[in-house]
């Protein structure tokens, strides 16, 4: 028999009660890990690309132009990641009823802003330095059969060529895909400095989009924004990508502050729980703990063992819990890959639940230990 | 005849509330090495009060005690723990077994204390419940032993360190008269075979019979007579 073993044993002193409050150290720590996880898989996944973009326009209605002169005021406000534009291009390919949307854009910034958004790199490069270059998703390029190297006519309705010409002609360098086909919009693509050299009209985009860093500071960075062009000639209107992100967005701060109380909740019951059974077991012991000390068992080492029993229940159920989150992990993925979110433990969680585990046991077993090293052999004894 | 244990005009007092009671009130003793000495007294005498300061755990309020050769009363609790390890054997009158131990870790349990290894510890314990005649219920826990078994494992818990001194209260208090008679040859053939000094708390005549000598307990003093 070891020292631990000596613990071990004890805790089998009321075996039922000892695993109750086992369970109970472990479903804590369970939950603690699988939340904690989860609170930063949805306020740290890049699949969330969509919530942490936000959409500037003109204030009255979005077809109103905005200068360009804004894309830096917006980039110096604090939050703010990136800033790229887009433009209503319109226009028809042959037939009006081929419709898909058109934009002018910042080819570099425009796949920074968008990385759920595939292209090669030969093929960005080629897209910058072509003057006429445009991309075009890879689907909307097999219905048409195009292929690089194509001109692509298109009919302009908005936006007429200086000299008064409506007939576009693009240079196809390429194309791009998406991640996650589900929800992309297809986009044909080309230079914003070709369309403003060709349409003569410099200064003018259509919206910007914003990236920003943290999602759940969505509100206020649109708030921001808009209040650096409140009182000037174009006014603007900033939010979400869309409605659902902007919601989602608010859900993901909202799910991390949850998380957090349910686990505080969780950790001051289970505090509570274990200081109660630790304290019974300690004034259950109290002539055991004097006999020790009878046969030779200094203080120092009879308080030792009494904290030794509260540090192994609670590191080893911390740890159990962590264990089973580790066997729980696959099927929360399950469930989370309905919402297309990648669910893998995350090692700084597993350590501050260890760290958690450990505090736990020293504050649950530090006052017995005290008490238990302050027993006085003789009167303990007459207690018996 | 060398004295192991040696008492000189020790008093000691317990405090209850506003009141000074002195349980003890000047005792002298002298237990030569290999004595068997039976402490008797009525109850609330001090024979506990009295044992419990020749095993050094609890300590004189006035006087000297020594014993082993040591000046107990001039160590401070943690080698006075260590020399209890060392020397004191305690046999009690509900036993003090561990119930969550076997009876073979329960008469370990000193050994933790010792530099032994596991094996040799899990050795020693085993020839202590030799002794005691309990190899056979190596396994059992107190809860599984009659009285008299749990009161073997506990004289085995008290020898297997090898201390010189053994000190019981009560060790047949809570048993039937043939397991006591048992337990005393027991303790007979540990002081004869052994030489263990034995310091035994007794109410009962037959019990004390077994000591070389008597010492009687009445109001705070003491009266010794030959057995
Ligand atoms: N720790 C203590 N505090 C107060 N009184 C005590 C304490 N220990 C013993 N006493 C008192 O001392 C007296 C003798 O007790 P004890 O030695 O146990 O007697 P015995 O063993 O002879 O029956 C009793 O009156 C008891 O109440
Ligand atoms: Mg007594």
């Amino acid at each position: 028999m070891s020292p631990v073993g000596f613990v071990w044993a004890n805790l089998h002193r009321r075996p039922v009660r000892t695993y109750l409050t086992l369970c109970s150290v472990l479903i804590a720590f369970s939950l603690f890990v699988l939340l904690r996880t989860l609170a930063v898989v949805f306020v740290g996944g890049n699949d969330l690309a969509s919530g942490s973009r936000l959409v500037v326009s003109g204030k009255y209605s979005i077809i109103d132009s905005l200068p360009i002169s804004q894309q830096r005021a917006i980039a110096q406000v604090d939050g703010v990641d990136a800033v790229t534009h887009q433009t209503w291009f319109g226009g028809n390919y042959q037939d009006p009823r081929n419709f898909f949307p058109k934009y002018p854009v910042e080819p570099r910034a425009h796949f920074d802003m968008y990385p759920e958004s595939v292209i090669a790199p030969e093929v960005l490069e080629a897209f910058a330095r072509t003057r006429t270059g445009a991309v075009a998703p890879a689907e909307l390029a097999a219905k048409f059969g195009w292929e690089a190297g194509d001109k692509i006519p298109i009919e302009a309705d908005i936006w007429p060529m200086r000299d008064g010409n409506r007939r576009w002609e693009f240079d196809l360098v390429g194309t791009y895909t998406f991640k996650d086909e589900d929800g992309a919009q297809p986009v044909f693509l080309f230079n914003h400095d070709y369309f403003a050299e060709a349409t003569g009209i410099r200064g003018i985009v259509g919206w910007y989009m914003v990236r920003i860093a943290e999602p759940q500071r969505a509100g206020e960075i649109a708030k921001a924004i808009d209040a650096l062009f409140e009182h000037s000639m174009n006014p603007t209107k900033t939010a979400t990508e869309d409605e659902y992100s902007r919601a989602f967005a608010q859900q993901v701060g909202d799910l991390g502050l949850m998380a957090n109380s349910i686990l505080s909740a969780v950790f001051f019951t289970i505090l509570l729980l274990t200081a109660v059974v630790m304290h019974r077991a300690f004034r259950e012991r109290v002539p055991e703990l004097a006999v020790l000390k009878t046969l030779g068992f200094s203080d120092g080492r009879v308080a030792l063992l009494v904290l030794g029993e509260s540090l192994l229940l609670c590191l080893f159920g911390g740890l159990l819990g962590i264990c089973s989150a580790f066997v729980l992990t696959p099927v929360v993925a399950l469930f989370l890959e309905f919402l297309r979110l990648d669910f893998e433990l995350h090692w700084p969680t597993v350590g501050s639940g260890l760290g958690i585990a450990l505090a736990l046991g020293l504050v649950v077993g530090v006052p017995p230990a005290v008490a238990a090293r302050r027993l006085t052999i003789a009167e303990a004894l007459r207690r018996n | 005849m060398e004295s192991i244990i040696d008492l000189t005009d020790v008093h000691k007092s317990f405090v209850k509330g506003s009141e000074v009671v002195e349980v003890l009130k000047g005792i002298d003793l002298a237990i030569g090495k290999g004595e068997f000495v039976a402490l008797m007294g009525p109850s609330g005498s001090g024979k506990t009060t009295l044992l419990n300061l020749v095993g050094g755990i609890d300590r004189a309020t006035a006087g000297d005690v020594v014993v082993a050769g040591e000046d107990i009363g001039g160590l401070s609790s943690g080698d006075l723990a260590k020399w209890r390890a060392a020397n004191i054997g305690f046999v009690f009158q509900f036993y003090n077994l561990l119930p969550v131990l076997n009876a073979e870790r329960n008469v370990e349990l000193p050994l933790l204390l010792t530099k032994l290894s596991a094996k040799e510890r899990r050795r020693n314990a085993a020839t202590a419940l030799q002794v005691v005649g309990l190899a056979d219920r190596a396994r059992h826990k107190p809860g599984e032993l009659s009285g008299g078994q749990q009161q073997r494992v506990a004289i085995a818990r008290a020898i297997v360190a090898d201390a010189p001194i053994l000190v019981c209260d009560e060790p047949t208090g809570d048993l039937d008269r043939e397991t006591a008679d048992e337990i005393l040859d027991l303790l007979d053939i540990l002081s004869r075979d052994h030489g263990k000094t034995i310091v035994m708390v007794t109410h009962d005549p037959k019990a004390a019979s077994h000591a070389k000598r008597v010492a009687r307990l009445d109001k705070g003093r003491l009266t010794q007579e030959a057995a």
